[in-house]
């Protein structure tokens, strides 16, 4: 089966920090793939570096076949790709309605996009706060509503950056269960820091250490494998 | 249901204007009121790129002297109005473009978008006064340094350059001119250009993940908000039927936000209304000289600062939402959930 998105060499220095160390990746159609590891392993510059955030300074990125190493991120995103970034990235000053459309308009344009909208939202139990400004929500409902925006764009590879962060455990687990719907649909690339959490929903399981892959494996294998366990608590592998 | 209640405010707002300028004349003199509202165009300008796109420029007044300098430099060359008029919009539009594709393409931050914008003006300033010489010409006109150029031809009717339009003619003029820059701006903020501008004031890395392109966008924007500069720069070279260095001075780029800050940004109103208050207000004390005017000005600044930090029109919109909360309570009611009642509170007047 052919990859639908690849990393070949990839690296990323930041001066002398080597963030990113040579990482290969490959990622199957409708995959469900979590990225974890240490504070500091590098997942979220790889995150940064896959999505356009951040210029690879070495290595290829390819989606679908295509190169699309050092693009700007509005150009990775028109390729069909739905994108969470850590801090929840929304708009603050405009409703949650208003947010989901901007991002429902760009993919199915003005006929579609209100349809798109009220699916999405409809999907993700946000019509009560539909027309309230999002600066003025939770945690956990700006996380839907960023998570909201990316559906709505109806994206066949979905990349997420820490999607349970600062979640109760029923928004967890709410997550968990949108998580595995999308996946009909869609590959998705989950970065998390939550064991519980990455319990939940992996499958297979990339482990990221001081730059570079360290295991990938199934969830199970990965939980038991000691390496894993040292390196969260700090040991040298 | 957006698009009606849109429409039906920006109506409001325009026949209540269109009154008021009818009315203005009874108290204030045409020929002042003339200049109060082609400073409340060019504020209006500022607003738009300020207030709706996040795009902070210190230099709008560069668009304003370049729209009246083009005027009258094409003026004096061609002799009839009509081509000067539009190539006073199109040139400070053009030239924004440019600037704004450096700038935004360069993924230069605010704070030296900021700078650059406030150079560019002093760049121009300094130039333009040292234009004394004959040899600065173009074409016909001489560029004139410190004492501008004068006696190019005004406004007059499209096709017959013997029938000027001057004096109340020209007051209804630019009345028309306001009414339909704001009907216009207002349109372009409801479109989805509009509504993508405001998402990215708000969040420039969400829009870019959404997939669009911020940086030509930014730069479109910033280019209208130069074209309407311009065009309050053209109106005002056939206002004082002269233009001179100090329109891209230091002192008008910063009276342009000030207008704004003071008038309340984020609305389009508010801008307008900032401008024609304070260039009154200064046209009054200009006509004493106990006190400095620059001194008051500054200190209107900074108690609007301190007590409306969200400016006059803002402040007066919260007021009227507080004056009359339950007509208010209970039209949302049925409509929406109860917790964004407040939310809408001091939305009133915004526009």
């Amino acid at each position: 089966m052919a990859s639908i998105l690849e990393t070949r060499g990839l690296t990323m220095q930041f001066g002398g920090v080597t963030a990113v160390d040579n990482v290969d990746f490959k990622l199957q159609r409708n995959e469900l793939r979590c990225l974890i590891g240490p504070n500091g392993a590098g997942k979220s510059t790889f995150f940064k570096c896959l999505t356009g955030q951040l210029k690879p300074t070495g290595g290829h990125v390819f989606i679908e076949n295509e190169e699309t190493t050092g693009w700007d991120p509005h150009a990775v995103s028109r390729l069909g790709i739905g994108i969470k970034t850590q801090v929840p990235s929304v708009m603050d000053g405009l409703p949650v309605r208003e947010n989901i459309w901007l991002a429902a308009y760009r993919t199915h344009g003005r006929e579609r996009a209100r349809h798109a909208t009220d699916s999405a939202i409809e999907r993700l139990a946000l019509r009560d706060i539909a027309n309230t400004a999002v600066g003025r929500l939770s945690h956990g409902e700006r996380q839907r509503v960023e998570l909201g925006i990316v559906i709505s764009m109806e994206p066949w590879l979905i990349l997420l950056d820490e999607p349970a962060a600062g979640m109760t455990g029923e928004e967890v687990a709410r997550m968990a269960e949108i998580i595995g719907e999308l996946n009909a649909d869609a590959a998705i690339v989950v970065v998390e820091h939550d064991m519980q959490f990455i319990r939940s929903i992996a499958k297979k399981v990339t482990v990221f250490n001081q730059g570079r892959i360290l295991v990938e494996e199934d969830v199970d294998t990965v939980m038991n494998d000691p390496r894993v366990r040292d390196v969260y608590l700090g040991k040298k592998v | 249901m957006v698009a009606a209640s849109e429409l039906r405010s920006a109506l409001t707002v325009l026949v209540i204007a269109a009154i008021l300028f009818i009315v203005a004349p009874a108290v204030i003199e045409t020929y002042t009121l003339t200049v109060l509202i082609i400073y409340g165009m060019l504020a209006l300008s500022l607003g738009l790129i300020w207030g709706f796109g996040g795009i902070l420029c210190f230099g709008q007044a560069a668009f304003f002297g370049l729209g009246a300098y083009t005027y009258a430099i094409s003026a004096i060359n061609i002799g009839e109005s009509t081509v000067p008029f539009v190539l006073g919009i199109a040139v400070p539009a053009a030239f924004a473009f440019i600037l704004g594709a450096m700038l935004f393409y360069g993924r230069l931050s605010d704070v030296y978008l900021g700078v650059i914008t406030l150079v560019v003006t002093l760049i121009f300033f300094k130039f333009m006064n040292s234009t004394a010489g004959p040899e600065y010409v173009i074409g016909n006109a001489r560029l004139g340094g410190f004492n501008g150029i004068p006696g190019f031809q005004t406004l007059n009717v499209p096709g017959d350059p013997g029938s000027y339009i001057y004096d109340v003619d020209y007051y209804w003029f630019c009345v028309v001119a306001i009414l339909i820059v704001y009907a216009l701006v207002r349109w372009l903020l409801a479109s989805p250009f509009g509504r993508i501008a405001v998402a990215i004031r708000e969040n420039e890395t969400r829009v870019e993940l959404m997939g669009y392109d911020v940086r030509i966008r930014k730069t479109v924007l910033f280019s209208i908000g130069g074209g309407i500069a311009g065009l309050s720069g053209t109106l005002f070279a056939n206002w004082a039927e002269i233009v001179t260095p100090g329109m891209f001075s230091l002192a008008q780029s910063a009276e342009i936000i000030i207008w704004c800050i003071v008038g309340g940004l984020g609305t389009l109103v508010g801008p307008v209304i900032g401008a024609m208050a304070l260039a009154y207000l200064k046209f009054l004390l200009g006509q004493q000289s106990l006190v400095d005017n620059m001194m008051l000005l500054g200190l209107i600044l900074t108690l609007s600062v301190l007590f409306l930090p969200r400016g006059i029109v803002p402040s007066l919109g919260t007021l009227l939402a507080r004056a009359m909360p339950k007509r208010r309570r209970k039209r949302q009611h049925h409509r929406r959930p109860r917790r964004d009642a407040e939310e809408s509170r001091g939305e009133v007047l915004d526009g």
